[in-house]
């Protein structure tokens, strides 16, 4: 049993990676995801194109390949054009890892912000309006608070989605969970071991957050039919 | 010179033309109330006035000032609106959904705008209720509420969108009265209504539209009980059993 609970703890130091990375990516992916959604809802037809065209393109390609190429294909064209960029230079490899899982995210993100922004019933924004607030002012005191209640488990189930895409960072050089796994496994051939220590690791990050979500929302369910 | 002044107002909504050039005029104190079947365009006329629609052509004048989409935010404060469906913020309580609008529109002390709300929430009856959340409150109160949310901008006229159609019978007499004690205090109101009770009693003038125009307008008495266009005298006969 030891070479097993051997390979779950050495992937657990690979937790601190995943965590931070996933941490910072829905951050980033909430921001850009909200920017996105906002844009998709404006009256203008070169920003809704823009919003439009970047969920497309980045729903429509795998993750990996998003991070292959700003991990290695971006400091390739930008080394070809003659300057001497490296993402060394910027705090290694996790830079564009972040980066990628924000930005991909972020593509999920705003559909789950857009649709919980078209919930909330236009009489608010009327009534906001009729008050004499400005559209901008309306969104940010009146619907969006009202939206995040409505998005919030959809929010939390893309950083469940988000924590096992990070998965895939091991092959941009982020030395994560599955990472940590596979370099003990290609010097110890624990082959099982690694791997199940790996999968344990996943599980004791997105099934408690899981359990919060279901509780939260059986919460929200119990205080909607209350009311 | 006339509060609300409405110049050749028109709106299409695609080939569909609900309102097929409006002039009308409401002067400072008076209670003008709009009645008229479903689909005549009264709610299109009203929400025109603070262009929640967009007027496809005509003008409105606020103190004799042109609203347009540049000037609307500010021209709003001047005018307070109350809707069928209550509209409450729901995610705050009774006290801040009166409180929100001035502290961030007009950048109100807080302490003063929370003063005037209770007093507002006392003139409506709800004092006891500040701190409740609109969920828990029947429709009644709800509108109410919505009243007084509409009375802490300090408008100069407010719009009323079928006030009471939302409600259970038994709750549209505590609306109503509200109502009425702000015409009595000399608030000018713009009121779409089902109620033609209500516009006997309260209303200084009654129009009555259908088909996009203003059939007929005159005073209460004169147009509710003693209509002289056909299709009035028909809307009535039906309304009025």
């Amino acid at each position: 049993m030891d070479v097993y609970l051997k390979g779950f703890l050495i992937a657990c130091k690979g937790i601190p990676t995943t965590v931070v990375v996933s941490l910072i990516a829905i951050v980033l992916g909430a921001a850009l995801g909200l920017l996105l959604a906002l844009c998709s809802q404006t009256k203008s037809k070169i920003l809704q194109v823009i919003a439009k065209v970047y969920v497309d393109v980045i729903r429509g390609t795998p993750m990996l390949v998003q991070a292959l190429i700003m991990a290695y294909g971006v400091p390739w064209l930008l080394q070809s054009w003659g300057s001497a960029f490296k993402w060394d230079n910027l705090g290694g490899l996790v830079v564009p890892a972040v980066i990628v899982c924000g930005c991909n995210s972020a593509a999920y993100m705003s559909e789950v912000i857009r649709s919980g922004i078209q919930a909330i019933d236009k009489g608010q924004m009327e009534a906001a309006r009729s008050l004499g607030m400005t559209h901008g002012m309306a969104m940010r005191l009146i619907i969006i608070p009202q939206a995040v209640r409505v998005i919030l488990p959809a929010f939390a189930n893309e950083f469940v989605t988000l924590i096992k895409e990070t998965s895939v960072l091991g092959y941009v050089g982020v030395v994560e969970i599955l990472r940590r796994g596979q370099l003990w496994n290609s010097s110890s051939f624990e082959t099982f071991p690694a791997y199940i220590g790996v999968a344990l690791a996943y599980m004791i990050l997105t099934i408690p957050l899981s359990k919060i979500i279901n509780g939260y929302e059986r919460k929200v369910a119990r205080r909607e039919s209350a009311a | 010179m006339s509060m609300i002044e409405i110049k050749g107002l028109e709106k299409s909504f695609g080939d569909l033309e609900v309102l097929k050039g409006i002039d009308q005029n409401v002067e400072e104190g008076e209670v003008l109330c709009i009645v008229g079947p479903s689909g005549s365009g009264k709610s299109t006329m009203l929400r025109c006035i603070n262009r929640l629609e967009e007027p496809t052509a005509g003008e409105i004048y606020i103190d004799g000032e042109l609203v347009t989409d540049k000037n609307i935010d500010s021209m709003r404060t001047k005018m307070g609106m109350v809707f069928q469906s209550f509209n409450l913020f729901p995610h705050k309580s009774v006290l801040e959904n009166l409180t929100i609008g001035p502290l961030n529109v007009k950048k109100a002390n807080e302490a003063e705008i929370k003063e005037k709300a209770m007093k507002l929430l006392e003139r409506v009856g709800l004092a006891a209720k500040a701190n409740e959340y609109p969920r828990n409150l029947s429709g009644g109160q709800q509108q109410r509420v919505a009243i007084a949310r509409a009375l802490a901008m300090d408008p100069e006229v407010i719009l009323f969108d079928e006030p009471t159609s939302a409600l259970d019978p038994e709750m549209v007499g505590e609306v109503l009265d509200v109502m009425k004690d702000l015409a009595k205090e000399g608030m000018t109101m713009v009121v779409v209504t089902h109620e033609m009770g209500f516009a006997k009693e309260v209303a200084n003038k009654v129009i009555f539209m259908d088909g996009g125009y203003i059939v007929e307008q005159g005073t209460p008495d004169a147009v509710l009980n003693h209509p002289q266009e056909a299709r009035t005298k028909d809307f009535l006969s039906k309304v009025l059993v």
